[in-house]
């Protein structure tokens, strides 16, 4: 039986499609996945992301011994700041993709991905050191709210001046009397928030937001949209863009690693790989001939697999069949050109700019 | 109890296929079922004119932003004609799966095997 999240009676009743995804029944789509991609680029959809797990820190030493678990380095932002970051294997391989939220050197939150949240609670707790994280996984629910009218709909419902709390900060206080964290973040390329509160008042919240966006058209979103949205700014999704075997610098998350912090899991094996140079890197590309690109399909060049398709779909904004995927470092130039294997027929296809879709 | 619409004249498969019978050929597309089922359709690969297509057998791909599926064939006979409306605006699938979304006519090559289709309540009884 998968697991209910606190919103599933909402998704319910607004004719959600349930599905299972990883270990979590959650809809994959209300109206339709074009429709709700739109919204949330035009006007503003709201998301259950209440299977996400929760990891704190807490104590004297909680920076420092979380900032040693994370390639990213909290101790280069502010209290009110979050960074997103890699969860490192010793081999440089993500265990996961996290953010982490700095409330206070003493008090360090960090969102990791649902289908790793035991795996990860249990890496930081073998892994940490002065600090022993508490898995608050259970204690939050979180609503995405994501779009160009997420930021005045949140505002509508909540008494504190949300304008300083610019990207990828956060703060806390009362949405529509519900208790948040309420983060300038998200996984779409739009700006909005990530509310984080109780479980048991996530409904409350969630029926708030639509009621008071309805007017701006806000709309319910489900994970299909969350998908296409993501893939169109080439955000990486750790188990098909990243995962365990491949490191940060060749997903071209370079940006994440803090090479120059004292001490990572992962550290020297990134130092090796940055000096040595990346044999394979993640790139954005495009078909230049009928189809869509699909994970795990095979990248060709002059007929021989170099490289997998790692994320793809017909992107409903840039419309477009774009793909992600690795590819030899001399393949990865914007420009350079290879196929993709779709059901035995080669498919030419081009390395482009990334995001692929750029806010207007 | 099965939502949408499924039209009384047509035959229909347990791969959630219609088939209609016009003059000589057979028209085929897929259900209200399979379109909601698959959500909104953004690419479909079908056959050349004059191919052979087998009953049951795969004649080609369809898919959604989420999705592919495969496209199975309710009758053997050869591909007369192929909606070139439909691959390039695949969204035709969704908005219309009887008329503007249709995807082939098969030149049947047996009558038989159109009276093995499923009529339209035994089909809606299978979506339970």
């Amino acid at each position: 039986m998968p697991r209910l999240t606190p919103l599933n009676a909402a998704h319910k009743k607004l004719g959600g499609r349930l599905v299972d995804f990883a270990g979590w029944e959650l809809p994959v789509q209300y109206a339709g996945l074009i429709a709700e991609h739109e919204a949330v680029r035009t006007k503003a959809g709201l998301f259950d992301v209440s299977h996400m797990g929760e990891v704190e820190f807490k104590g004297p030493g909680a920076l420092e011994a979380a900032n040693r678990l994370i390639t990213n380095d909290l101790a280069r932002i502010a209290d009110g700041q979050a960074i997103y970051s890699g969860l490192l294997n010793p081999e440089g391989g993500f265990v996961d993709d996290i953010v982490a939220y700095r409330f206070s050197p003493e008090h360090i939150f960090i969102c990791v991905n649902a289908a790793n949240r035991e795996k990860d609670f249990a890496w930081m707790k073998s892994n940490a050191k002065g600090v022993t994280p508490v898995d608050r996984s259970d204690d939050f629910a979180q609503i995405a709210v994501q779009g160009p009218s997420a930021f005045g709909l949140v505002q509508k419902l909540c008494r504190k001046d949300l304008a300083p709390i610019g990207t990828y900060r956060f703060t806390t206080g009362q949405v529509a009397g519900v208790e948040c964290i309420i983060s300038r973040t998200g996984y779409t390329g739009e700006d909005g928030f990530e509310l984080y509160c109780p479980p048991n008042q996530a409904e409350a919240l969630w029926f708030a937001l639509l009621d008071k966006g309805q007017a701006d058209g806000v709309v319910p979103a489900g994970l299909g949209a969350r998908d296409s949205l993501r893939t169109e700014m080439k955000y990486a999704l750790y188990g098909n863009d990243i995962d365990d075997t491949h490191t940060p610098l060749e997903a071209g998350l370079g940006w994440i690693v803090k090479l120059d912090k004292p001490e990572f899991i992962g550290k020297d094996v990134l130092v090796k790989q940055k000096a040595a140079g990346v044999t394979r890197k993640l790139v954005g590309f495009e078909l230049t001939e009928p189809g869509v690109p699909r994970a795990h399909y095979a990248i060709l060049k002059d007929g021989q697999k170099v490289g997998e398709v790692t994320s793809g779909t017909m992107g409903p904004t840039v419309k477009k069949a774009i793909g992600i995927g690795y590819v030899p470092t001399a393949l990865a130039a914007e420009g350079s050109t290879f196929h993709v294997d779709i059901r035995g027929r080669p498919v030419a296809a081009k390395v482009v700019k990334t995001p692929f879709h750029v806010r207007g | 109890m099965a939502n949408g619409e499924y039209p009384k004249d047509l035959k229909y498969t347990k791969d959630h296929e219609w088939a209609k019978k016009g003059g000589a050929t057979i028209q085929v597309g897929v259900t209200w079922h399979a379109q909601d089922a698959l959500g909104s359709v953004v690419y479909v690969e079908l056959p050349k004119v004059g191919t052979e297509v087998k009953a049951g057998a795969q004649f080609g791909v369809i898919e959604s932003t989420k999705a592919v599926s495969e496209l199975y064939a309710p009758l053997s006979g050869k591909v007369a004609k192929v909606n070139d409306a439909v691959v390039a605006n695949p969204a035709l699938v969704n908005e219309a799966p009887y008329a503007g979304g249709w995807l082939i006519e098969i030149e049947p090559a047996s009558a038989a095997e159109w009276d093995a289709l499923l009529d339209v309540d035994t089909y809606v009884k299978s979506l339970g």
